[in-house]
């Protein structure tokens, strides 16, 4: 691949100028939230990268995440920046098959070894190695042994960063996401089910620009586009803060648009860039379209007490223990009480005239 | 086992087991109050002292009889302080009325978040004072046991990482939502066993007081 | 015979506490408040006054003995017995720093009745010995004589004969089927004999019928201010026994506080059973002759005076409004200080405080409140109907350099009464 062309031409070839291509520099610039003299020097490093090789492993996953990033209804930038990715393996696009695309793989793997970037969607089954595979090899055994040789991984959608669905109580596979088995790479976590394509594309830039990852959360997500709060983003908050909430779907409230924390709306626990970015070509986003948001981009959000709960509301039924604890009171209370009471009878009973001469003690002799 | 497991697990079985608890707890208290009994009273009363007892139950919650200032100012103004804030942020902040109405099936209007918030913040504040009176007050010093300081600090954490939860302040919020809630379930395990009770016990203290009063023809 | 030990006093709190006890204690979050309303602690700030604290004892009785968490504690050994010295210890606090005056009752945001606590946590004290002996001497002579302060029937004839000679009055003893039976209180017939004549000479011109028992006279329960219900009841018995004998209709209690609380209130429950006959105090009858028009007098003060509310009269016994409408009989330039009535402020020595020697030195530092009311109103008098609050007023404004009469409602009243067609006793 070493005559392979710069990103610069393959976006000139695709009828990109070089003016909108600094647009998107500039807009991924701060997007990042860097600089903005950070523009220039992403272009220059874009315009002189090669295609770097990516591996992409779906393992337990939906392909959500794969049309997310290339059902676009135009072709976009982010679109051609994955046109400017060598991709050398992804079992959903890649023309090849069978033994051929295994081949592709190896290849790949042996000729950008410590240098390629392993992209993971779906989370890897560690219940019964059958559960999935891929040309006979379970996705344990590939994650592995692909991982070995990659750069950084970057696991792509809520599966492959948290365990998603699949991990979903009660787990049956026992789905685990990335970083429950690879410990020893650079892992970037873009979650979100499915997550925003202009953050795959964001996280491929800095890589480009800096050949390094961008800074993290806590949950390994890039702060640049996880750090901040639906609830806080939000264009309904100003009704939260007036208590105005929609109770249902369709009454006066959801009609004005009032929020949906009522509803199950997520968004104070959700940190995404859906509220700015915004989904299909920033038409809107889900609670923009009358949804609470789902919270898709944090772990377990499948089992965060059911999407339309409000998220203050308990997440399960709390009447056994109420019935225990009903029943244990009444039993001890009236167990103790009476067992005052038969005290207090005693000492009733023990009782010893008090006459003037027994108001002094004993003389001592 | 992340901070999400873990919310989880305080939003569901963490809460029905200090619900549990709590419930167990404050019948245990009413029975053993209620089961010491009383002695009748024979004497010819005044009158039956119901109503006196009901209007105690009432007045003991407001300020005595002409000057205000009759009570020391400072255990009476941030006395009032403290509970009002209390209240009025259990009782209408919207995510608090979501907690009754799924556990009860009730429900009320709630108040604007910023209106809430300034009675968080004069609660919190409260707290501090009666806390800082506590600290310093020979009085308050002599009678405060470790008992004192323990429902001070189980009151005072709910309220200060339900601020800060909501402010967003120093951990992300799943964080903070899950010290919140747990601080509550803290609170409510150990309510029954502690002066917390007062909660409950007053109004029956209020009643016994006020309608022992009232047979004698005083309005306590 | 049995002598008081720790065990007969543990067992004696055992026996009182009871569901309010409970309720009480399970309520009092240590806000401080009472002991705003003490004038124990106001007159000294000591904190140890702080009433609820004068029954911590009881207080950890009652968790070790009636509650699960407190049984399991003490089951644990994390419990900390009552022990002995402890109750010594609390003698003080219990007998010489409470008048059980009642006042902190009404401020306790959270409602508890801490002196009705105060007054079980005497019960222990008592049965175990730890009861102040100026007060057992007092009880002692009370059940043995008849009388606190030794007052022999002898005595009180004497002073009978006084006011014949005075007011031409005879002083009805033993009458059977008399309307009313008079009780006084061995501190009246002593320093203020003024009472019995003025008691005479109202009887005299309403015309009502009255005696007074020769077996039972002393209205001064002494068993009350110790605390032993046993005594109590005993010499509330001999009150009974002798209203019974009488067939009086109205038993009537004397310008005393807590001799009122004693037989009003506590009397039918300290002999089990309700009373056959009315009780009412002094103030209460003239009241209601004054709303039947049958108390006429003429003339008023012409000084400013204000009205010492006895507790027992007022915040413990309800007669609030009766003193307030026979005073304004005669007195034009009447004011109230400023906390009066259900709130008054105890003048320091009742519930017992003025029978215990050790404590005549609180008693007069206590006494600083009314001190302070007092130089506020700037009245030239004060009245008041309760014989033990007039004795410790008049030694506290000696001691105070204050000169101010202080006197007594009743005998105002009969200075008052209208003269017309009484004179001689006719009507005798």
């Amino acid at each position: 691949m070493k005559n392979d062309p710069s990103l610069l031409d393959i976006l000139r070839q695709q009828g990109v100028s070089r003016r909108g291509f600094l647009k998107f520099c500039a807009a991924t610039a701060s997007l990042m939230a860097l600089p903005p003299g950070m523009a220039p020097v992403i272009a220059k490093a874009l315009e002189q990268a090669r295609r770097p090789s990516v591996i992409w492993l779906s393992f337990q996953e939906c392909t959500g995440c794969t049309e997310s990033l290339t059902r676009s209804h135009a072709p976009t930038l982010e679109g051609l920046i994955f046109d400017a990715i060598s991709l050398d393996y992804h079992h959903t696009l890649q023309a090849a098959s069978g033994t051929a695309a295994e081949e592709a793989r190896k290849t790949a793997m042996e000729e950008n070894r410590g240098k390629y970037l392993l992209v993971v969607d779906g989370s890897i089954p560690t219940g019964n190695a059958g559960y999935s595979t891929i040309a006979g090899i379970s996705n344990l055994d590939m994650l592995k042994e692909v991982a070995a040789g990659a750069a950084a991984i970057i696991a792509v959608g809520t599966c492959a960063a948290f365990g998603g669905l699949p991990h979903a109580s009660p787990n049956p596979t026992g789905a685990v996401a990335v970083s429950d088995i690879i410990t020893d790479k650079p892992i970037v976590n873009v979650s979100g089910c499915p997550p925003i394509p202009v953050v795959i594309t964001g996280v491929l830039a800095h890589f480009l620009t800096f050949g390094s990852l961008p800074e993290l959360d806590h949950l390994g997500r890039p702060m640049a586009f996880y750090g901040n709060n639906i609830h806080d983003r939000c264009y309904r908050r100003p009704f939260y803060e007036r208590g105005q909430f929609a109770e249902s779907f369709d009454d006066e409230g959801a009609k004005k648009g009032w929020c949906l924390y009522k509803l199950g709306c997520k968004g104070p626990v959700t940190y995404n860039a859906c509220a700015t970015t915004k989904w299909n070509n920033g038409t809107s986003f889900p609670i923009e379209s009358g949804h609470g948001c789902l919270g898709c981009s944090e772990p377990n959000f499948w089992d965060m007490g059911g999407f339309y709960n409000a998220l203050s509301e308990p997440s399960k039924g709390t009447g056994n223990a109420l019935g225990w604890g009903v029943a244990a009171g009444a039993a001890l209370g009236a167990a103790s009480g009476l067992m005052a009471r038969r005290e207090k009878d005693h000492a009733s009973r023990s009782h010893q005239q008090v006459t003037v001469d027994d108001l002094k003690r004993e003389e001592s002799p | 086992m992340n901070i999400e497991a873990v919310l989880q697990w305080i939003r569901g079985p963490g809460l029905s087991l200090s619900l549990g608890i709590f419930i167990f707890g404050i019948l245990l208290k009413l029975l053993e109050i209620f089961l010491l009994g009383r002695r009748k009273n024979l004497a010819a009363v005044r009158s039956s002292g119901v109503a006196a007892g009901f209007r105690t139950i009432f007045s003991r919650s407001l300020p005595p009889e002409g000057n205000i200032l009759r009570r020391p100012p400072f255990v009476f103004i941030f006395g009032y302080a403290f509970h009002i804030g209390l209240f009025v942020v259990i009782l209408f902040l919207a995510p608090h009325i979501q907690v009754a109405q799924s556990l009860l099936g009730l429900s009320w209007p709630s108040l604007p978040t910023p209106v809430v918030d300034v009675f968080a913040v004069i609660a919190l504040i409260a707290l501090m004072a009666l806390l800082w009176y506590r600290l310093t007050s020979p009085l308050m010093k002599y009678l405060t046991t470790a008992q004192d300081y323990l429902v001070w600090a189980l009151t005072f954490i709910p309220l200060l990482s339900g601020y800060m939860a909501y402010h967003h302040l120093l951990l992300p919020y799943t964080w903070l939502l899950a010290i919140h809630i747990a601080s509550v379930e803290l609170l409510l395990v150990l309510f029954p066993f502690t002066k917390l009770t007062h909660a409950f016990t007053l109004f029956i203290s209020r009643w016994y007081t006020g309608m022992m009063a009232g047979q004698k023809g005083v309005q306590s | 015979m049995s002598k008081a030990t720790l065990e007969r006093g543990i067992n004696a709190l055992k026996e009182q506490i009871d569901a309010p006890t409970a309720a009480f204690f399970s309520s009092c979050v240590h806000c401080g408040l009472c002991a705003q309303a003490c004038l124990f602690y106001t007159e000294t700030c000591d904190p140890a006054k702080t009433p609820i604290h004068k029954l911590e004892p009881m207080r950890r009785l009652w968790e070790q003995e009636y509650t699960l968490g407190g049984r399991i504690r003490k089951w644990l050994g994390l419990a900390k017995p009552v022990t002995d010295g402890e109750l010594a210890r609390w003698s003080e606090l219990v007998y010489q720093n409470c008048t059980l005056c009642g006042r902190c009752s009404m401020v306790c945001p959270v409602g508890n009745d801490i002196t009705y606590m105060i007054r079980k946590m005497r019960e222990g004290l008592s049965a175990a010995g730890h009861a102040p002996d100026g007060l057992i001497g007092a009880t002692t002579r009370a059940v043995k004589l008849g009388s606190p302060m030794g007052v022999t029937l002898k005595a009180l004839k004497a002073q009978a004969k006084h006011v014949k000679e005075d007011s031409g009055l005879d002083i009805p003893f033993d009458v059977e089927g008399a309307e009313y039976m008079v009780l006084l209180s061995s501190m009246e017939v002593i320093n203020y004999p003024e009472y019995l004549q003025a008691i005479a000479r109202i009887f005299d011109q309403t015309g009502k019928t009255w005696t007074i028992s020769s077996q039972a006279f002393e209205a001064t329960n002494s068993g009350i201010q110790i605390g032993t219900s046993d005594i109590a009841a005993e010499l509330v018995q001999r009150v009974v026994d002798a209203a019974e004998k009488l067939k009086v209709q109205t038993v009537i209690s004397p310008e005393c506080g807590h001799a009122y609380t004693a037989i009003r209130w506590e009397g039918p429950n300290l002999i089990g059973r309700p009373f056959t006959f009315k009780v009412q105090h002094i103030l209460e009858v003239l009241d209601e002759l004054r709303e039947q028009g049958l108390l006429r007098v003429e003339g008023v003060e012409d000084s400013r005076l204000t009205f010492h509310d006895p507790c027992q009269l007022v915040r413990r016994g309800g007669v609030i409004d009766p003193p307030r409408n026979l005073i304004k009989m005669v007195v034009d330039d009447f004011v109230e200080m400023k906390d009066h009535g259900k709130m008054n402020w105890c003048c320091g020595a009742g519930g017992g405080v003025s029978a215990i020697e050790e404590a005549a030195e609180i008693r007069l530092k206590a006494f600083n409140r009314k001190k302070k009311q007092l130089a506020k109103l700037k009245v030239d008098g004060l009245v008041t109907a309760c014989a033990n609050c007039r004795i410790q007023i008049e030694e506290g404004l000696e001691e105070n350099d204050m000169d101010m009469p202080v006197i007594g409602l009743t005998e105002m009243l009969a200075n008052h009464l209208v003269e017309e067609d009484t004179g001689g006793g006719t009507s005798s």
